[in-house]
């Protein structure tokens, strides 16, 4: 495991070793590589200074001081620790409530919110539900055409929603009428909007209140850099969110993002997107991601 | 000027503002370096300022030139990773290049993602552009190149392409790319004359190896950074300038047509700490 961050951080102790026992300025200078495999896979500044401190805590109450193999008990550490952060349990969707429920999804432009409310649809059908896609992006242009196009792909019955309509009337009608469809379970694609954007983050809790969905999920992109935690914060702060989508991990990028994201809001991430087709979403793993940010 | 002026406190303020503006530890350690070898310049924390934007401002100046407008069709082709933002930047372009007068026609080859031919017709009615599109699902090599053939044919002054967002690291489709750049030329010899890549300023540290795939498989001649309205300040690209000497053409700013604007260095570097 952390093969890549093991070298480097067997050679640093090798090299300040020497003598016995590592002392605490030896475990600083292994650190300061866990602390650069961090930031470089865009963790924010801030959370990795916390992590360093808490490792660094542990590292040197005898843990590693003592220890034959220092590096491999550094990795220990900082494995555990980053799981931890990451949440070890799986969390579902939540379902609960009175029927239609309703999944709300929201975040930034461009993060994979209606692409991902296909996915979700294909994920509820299989659990035995009965979803019906909710277009409320009012403001794109062929936004409302791409969520249908997917349902039409899927065949997933599509609220006929028209860019003239209030998204919280759209998402009242749609509740109406999801029953006469055969439906269970709204999914409500929201448009991007950025979090600094007061009139539309009201939207987003005129419709969380209008229709009390019982979860609500954030849409965030996997490359996304050190903004991470303003968006999050903000988008929590809002909503009190359920849980986090973290999409595009089909690509290279390390996924700090998540880190951040979890270190803000303290939600869960409930899946991964891993691709542009609709059978794409996977459960999170906090291990795997643990390995992936740390570059291994 | 004594050397201890520069004490750890501000190097770990400068740190700070350097990581979370997304700079990233390379370019951030590099520019700490510089810092150090001209420490005896440096006198207090207000000269550490001037002297980093000069730094960053030498990594801006030192790019390549973007490439003049002499033939018509002039062919512009648009790729980036999904969600960035190339359509709507397109549509933008074309707004901005109809309002200098040019005649401008739009070529959807991005077949694949649901409804983005709907998504840049829309676009191109805004911009009062002209757009050639296929059904779902065709080979965006034949838009593209039907797109170049009705912009000679009716002598239209730029032509842009649109494509599909892909990611990097996904062979077969950096290859697709390849192949709608070739159908370009081989239509008109001499394009795409420029291939711009849109990068999106909430992007981390993955923008840099989605600049170099990029440039690697098809030769990026120019970089559009989007979404600047935001909190996110876009530091990646001075590793990106610095690195590959593309200049920056435009930001975006908005949904709106009107919210691209030219880069401008000074206002970017201002801005980012
Ligand atoms: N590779 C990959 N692409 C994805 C994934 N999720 C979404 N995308 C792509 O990202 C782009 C944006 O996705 P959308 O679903 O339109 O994003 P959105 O959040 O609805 O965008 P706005 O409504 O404009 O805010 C599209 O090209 C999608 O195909 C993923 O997990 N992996
Ligand atoms: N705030 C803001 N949003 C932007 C900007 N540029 C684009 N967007 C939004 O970002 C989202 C994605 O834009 P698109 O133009 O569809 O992106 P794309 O790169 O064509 O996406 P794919 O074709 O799916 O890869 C849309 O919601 C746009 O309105 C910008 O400069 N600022
Ligand atoms: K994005
Ligand atoms: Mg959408
Ligand atoms: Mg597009």
């Amino acid at each position: 495991m952390f093969d890549n961050l093991s070298d480097k951080l067997n050679s640093v102790f090798k090299k300040l070793k020497g003598h016995g026992k590592l002392s605490e300025k030896n475990i600083d200078e292994g650190l300061r590589e866990v602390r650069m495999a961090l930031l470089e896979a865009d963790a924010h500044y801030r959370v990795v200074k916390q992590l360093i401190a808490d490792i660094r805590a542990r590292a040197i109450g005898q843990e590693v001081l003592e220890s034959l193999t220092p590096a491999q008990q550094v990795i220990k550490i900082v494995n555990e620790e980053l799981t931890a952060l990451m949440g070890s349990e799986k969390e579902a969707l939540n379902l609960s409530g009175a029927m239609p429920q309703a999944v709300m999804l929201v975040g930034l432009q461009g993060s994979g919110k209606t692409t991902t409310a296909g996915k979700l649809a294909v994920h509820l059908r299989k659990n035995g539900k009965k979803p019906y896609l909710v277009p409320l992006d009012v403001y794109r242009p062929a936004a409302i055409d791409q969520l249908k196009k997917l349902g039409e792909q899927l065949s997933v019955p599509v609220f006929d929603s028209s860019p003239e309509m209030d998204p919280v009337e759209i998402a009242q009608k749609a509740r109406q009428k999801a029953p006469s469809e055969g439906c269970d379970t709204l999914v409500l694609d929201t448009a991007g909007r950025l979090h600094v954007d007061s009139e539309l983050m009201n939207e987003l809790s005129r419709i969380q209140k209008a229709i009390e969905p019982s979860d609500v999920l954030l849409i965030a992109d996997a490359m996304t850099g050190q903004d991470a935690v303003n968006m999050a914060e903000s988008f929590d702060q809002a909503l009190d969110l359920g849980g986090i989508v973290l999409t595009k991990m089909d690509g290279d990028a390390r996924g700090g993002a998540a880190l951040s994201i979890k270190a803000v809001t303290g939600k869960p991430v409930k899946f991964i997107g891993v691709g542009e087709k609709t059978n794409a979403l996977e459960e999170f793993h906090p291990d795997r991601m643990a390995s992936r940010i740390l570059g291994m | 000027a004594d050397k201890n002026v520069l004490d750890r406190q501000n190097m770990e303020e400068i740190e700070e503002a350097l990581i979370t503006a997304d700079v990233g530890m390379d370019t951030t350690m590099k520019l700490i370096g510089r810092i150090e070898a001209n420490a005896a310049q440096i006198s207090g924390p207000e000269q550490l300022r001037t002297f980093l934007k000069q730094e960053m401002r030498k990594v801006f100046e030192n790019v390549a030139q973007p490439a003049p407008v002499a033939e018509t069709p002039h062919v512009v082709m648009v790729v980036g990773v999904n969600g960035v933002g190339k359509t709507t930047t397109i549509g933008k372009l074309a707004f901005q290049y109809r309002c200098q007068g040019a005649g401008v026609l739009i070529g959807a080859a991005d077949t694949f993602r649901a409804a983005a031919v709907e998504q840049l017709t829309i676009w191109a009615q805004r911009a009062d552009a002209a757009i050639v599109a296929h059904r779902e699902n065709t080979d965006p090599a034949a838009v593209a190149f039907d797109t170049v053939e009705a912009g000679i044919s009716r002598s239209i002054d730029r032509v842009i392409i649109d494509t599909a967002g892909r990611l990097h690291t996904k062979v077969n489709l950096m290859e697709q790319l390849k192949k709608i750049k070739r159908s370009i030329g081989k239509k008109l010899p001499g394009a795409p004359h420029e291939v711009l890549l849109v990068l999106d300023a909430t992007t981390g540290q993955n923008a840099l190896a989605q600049a170099k795939m990029f440039h690697e498989g098809i030769g990026v001649t120019g970089l559009i950074l989007t979404k600047l309205d935001g909190t996110a300040r876009g530091g990646i690209v001075v590793g990106i300038c610095d690195a590959m000497k593309l200049p920056i053409h435009y930001i975006g700013v908005g949904e709106a047509m009107e919210d691209l604007q030219p880069f401008d260095h000074e206002a970017f570097i201002d801005a980012l700490f």
